[in-house]
């Protein structure tokens, strides 16, 4: 068996991370995520030029074709950069949203924008209390003569102020739709907000939105597998993105254990520190295997998508109890500099917790997976 | 637990002033995980003052409560269960056992009515950012100068510094030669004395709660010194076994649990609530057990220190459980709270706040408090330094 990355996924790996030590100190990310819109635009500019935001998409629409593991490799580098720039909720939530579901016509107009990055969109999906859950939506579009009138409120849109069109799921007398809509149209109301990893983060209420009948988003009232695919896709980025960070955690700590002294001796020399860090190596081992056999299963294309489902849950199940192992350890032995806002420690602390959170926690995705392994 | 009428009488006396006279708009803040004020800690601890209640762990003849173990526990109970919050630790249960205890009559005198009373504001200089859990190796120096000692050097970790008058601190006297633990004093000083500068450190949640201390040549007299030079080691360690009694947190932990299982049974979880989840519920069941088992050890604790014996090394069992457990609520909290723990709106926090809110209410706070509250298992001794501890004073190790 041959796990190691092939010679284009090798070059995808050096080009971002590159990108990452050349552009990603911590101090110019901190600078970025408290500045309007949140990150660097010309950050935003490089992506698109290096094709990262078409890595998704097919070749006819000037894209890279690429498969889960290829967005694995990149999206573990950007982690081990703590990346703020909108990647996860347009190139990637949206742009296999759009691939998946939408109609030529709307692929032809709307992908190459995207893979081009001068459209930002978002995936409006989520409501209030039915954290993660897409099929409880009561958001509403009802037909009228020259198309629908969407009424609802989504929460938590990920970038969701910065994002110029958005994609919103919503139920028709035919069941689960996803419309694509301008989002400076009228009667579309958005809060936009910071979210504690440094992200940022969007309420977004419709009323009475008036959208032509080419709104729609692929068939009506058949949205659900492709919204499902899209954030189970984006479920793998994510645990991609923590394992980067984790990474990072565990290198950071070993690091500092070596260098910070008490008692008369650097902490590492303790054994009650070494085994821990043992621990944290093995969880980030563990946590590296099981996304090889998600983002595997999920480019076998023979695979059912129960079996896909299984994978994705899989990884996110495990990969959250080590993520939250990791997370937990680097900040604890760090001690008091790990709490604090100046020492990067803290920060990737703080984004491992919210992917931990994002899509569903360990125990949804654990259940998922019994579901389908029963 | 079975108690005697009169502690069910003291525990219906408690929950009445409580009811009387605990602040409203106090007990709205807190039950919204809203953080207080200084003011609103001062008006509690005022009116707790007036009470005669503020001081729990003192003697009668200082103006201390003269409460036995159990009666102080009951308060502890019902203040969590009103949601009152704890008397701030640095001055009433800090400094003030050091000072009745190892102080002179002049400093008794000087110090102790202003702290019962809450006039004068304390915090605790002890850890340094190079001598963390390991507090033998602090660097502030205090040079002796006819009748003063120049102050210098940089504490780190000052809880609430930016509130306080006065700071009690551990500080090198003895000369490069003396063995580190017997050249520490204990030295208090005023935080206006010049050279004496605070600057925050912001820590996870975005707030600021603890600060650095700079000392640059303070001049502070030889009579703030509590006992003899070069025993301030042991005046504080002494004084540390003490501070990790109600350290566990129990009856906070239990109030947190209620509203915890109250907030799932109306959390959308599947096709029913987060309540009739099982791994969830599997999970509060499980810390539910460990906090029972910590209430009864610390009820244990708290027996054999009402026949005379000094809390031991076991008291750092009450340390590490009562953090652990402390935190895994935080955890489940960040689960009732889902997507809705992202949001990041200070402002949110303000009573005078009048936008629209993001989420639930209970939710803004849930991961800032998760952050932050990692913190439990570092300071105070960090659990590894506890475990440390009990291997070696318990086990034998």
């Amino acid at each position: 068996m041959n796990f190691s990355l092939n010679e284009e996924q090798l070059m995808l790996q050096d080009s971002v991370r590159k990108f990452v030590l050349a552009e990603y100190g911590f101090e110019n990310r901190q600078k970025r995520q408290r500045s309007v819109p949140g990150y660097a635009l010309e950050n935003w500019n490089t992506m698109a030029e290096l094709g990262w935001l078409s890595l998704l998409l097919q070749e006819n629409y000037g894209g890279f074709n690429g498969g889960a593991r290829d967005l694995a490799v990149v999206m573990e580098e950007m982690g081990r950069g703590l990346i703020v720039e909108p990647f996860l909720a347009s190139a990637v939530l949206c742009s296999s949203l759009l691939q998946r579901l939408a109609s030529e016509a709307q692929k032809d107009r709307w992908l190459p924008q995207l893979a081009s990055g001068e459209t930002l969109m978002a995936l409006a999906c989520w409501e209030g209390s039915n954290a993660f859950d897409l099929r409880r939506v009561s958001t509403r579009a009802e037909k009228c003569d020259a198309g629908y009138v969407l009424n609802g409120t989504k929460a938590v849109v990920l970038n969701g102020a910065e994002a110029d069109w958005l994609l919103v799921s919503a139920n028709t007398e035919r069941g689960l739709s996803v419309f694509l809509l301008d989002a400076r149209q009228s009667g579309v109301q958005v809060h936009g907000y910071p979210t504690v990893d440094g992200g940022r983060a969007a309420e977004i209420t419709f009323r009475d939105v008036r959208l032509p009948s080419t709104a729609l988003v692929g068939a009506e009232g058949m949205a659900l597998p492709g919204l499902e695919y899209a954030v189970d896709l984006a479920t793998l980025a994510v645990c991609a993105e923590a394992l980067g960070i984790m990474q990072t955690l565990l290198e950071k700590t070993v690091e500092y254990s070596k260098t910070r002294q008490q008692f008369g001796q650097p902490i590492g020399r303790f054994q009650a520190l070494q085994h821990r860090m043992v621990d944290m190596f093995m969880e980030c081992q563990q946590a590296r295997s099981i996304l090889l056999m998600a983002t595997t299963s999920w480019d076998d294309t023979v695979r059912s998508e129960e079996e896909r489902r299984r994978a994705v849950s899989a990884a996110k199940a495990r990969i959250g109890k080590a993520g939250r192992l990791i997370g937990q350890e680097a900040v604890q032995i760090h001690g008091g500099i790990g709490v604090t806002d100046e020492l990067d420690v803290g920060h990737y602390f703080k984004r491992l917790t919210v992917i931990c959170q994002l899509f569903g926690n360990s125990d949804r995705h654990l259940r998922r997976f019994a579901d389908a392994s029963w | 637990m079975n108690l005697t009428h009169e502690e069910q009488a003291f525990r219906e006396e408690v929950r009445n002033f409580l009811e009387e006279n605990f602040p409203k708009d106090i007990q709205q803040k807190a039950r919204n995980h809203i953080p207080l004020s200084k003011d609103d800690h001062v008006r509690w601890q005022k009116i707790l003052f007036e009470k005669g209640w503020a001081a729990e762990n003192w003697p009668l003849e200082y103006g201390g409560t003269g409460w036995t173990h159990v009666q102080k526990h009951i308060f502890a109970e019902e203040c969590a269960q009103a949601y009152a919050p704890e008397v701030i630790a640095f001055g009433m249960r800090m400094v003030a056992p050091v000072i009745f205890t190892f102080g002179n009559e002049e400093q008794k005198k000087r110090f102790l009515p202003d702290i019962l009373a809450s006039n004068v504001w304390w915090c605790q200089g002890y850890s340094e950012p190079n001598a963390g859990s390991d507090l033998a190796s602090l660097k502030t120096t205090a040079t002796r100068d006819g009748d003063d000692y120049i102050v210098n050097g940089t504490k780190s970790w000052t809880t609430l510094g930016h509130w306080a008058d006065w700071i009690f601190c551990l500080v090198k006297t003895g000369g490069p030669d003396t063995k580190a633990q017997e050249s520490i004093s204990f030295l208090l000083i005023d935080m206006q004395t010049p050279g004496v500068t605070v600057s925050p450190i912001i820590t996870l949640d975005g707030r600021r709660e603890v600060n650095e201390v700079h000392f640059d040549n303070v001049r502070v007299p030889v009579v703030n010194r509590i006992g003899d030079e070069g025993k301030g080691w042991t005046y504080a360690k002494e004084l540390l076994t003490h501070e990790r009694t109600g350290i566990a947190r129990v009856a906070h932990s239990k109030v947190r649990l209620r509203d915890l299982k109250k907030l799932a049974r109306s959390t959308p979880s599947g096709d029913g609530t987060l309540a009739e989840d099982p791994i969830f519920r599997h999970k509060v069941a499980d810390i539910e057990l460990d906090l029972l088992a910590l209430e009864y050890t610390e009820l244990r604790t708290l027996a054999a220190v009402s026949t005379g014996k000094a809390p031991g090394p076991e008291s750092s069992i009450l340390k590490i459980k009562g953090s652990g457990i402390g935190q895994l609520i935080d955890e489940l909290y960040l689960e009732v709270a889902g997507h809705h723990a992202l949001p990041f709106v200070p402002e949110q926090f303000d009573m005078a706040f009048c936008g629209d809110f993001v989420g639930p209410w209970y939710a803004a706070d849930t991961a800032p408090h998760y952050f932050n509250y990692r913190k439990t298992t570092i300071y105070g001794g960090s659990n590894e330094i506890q475990k440390n501890i009990i291997s070696k004073f318990v086990l034998g190790l």
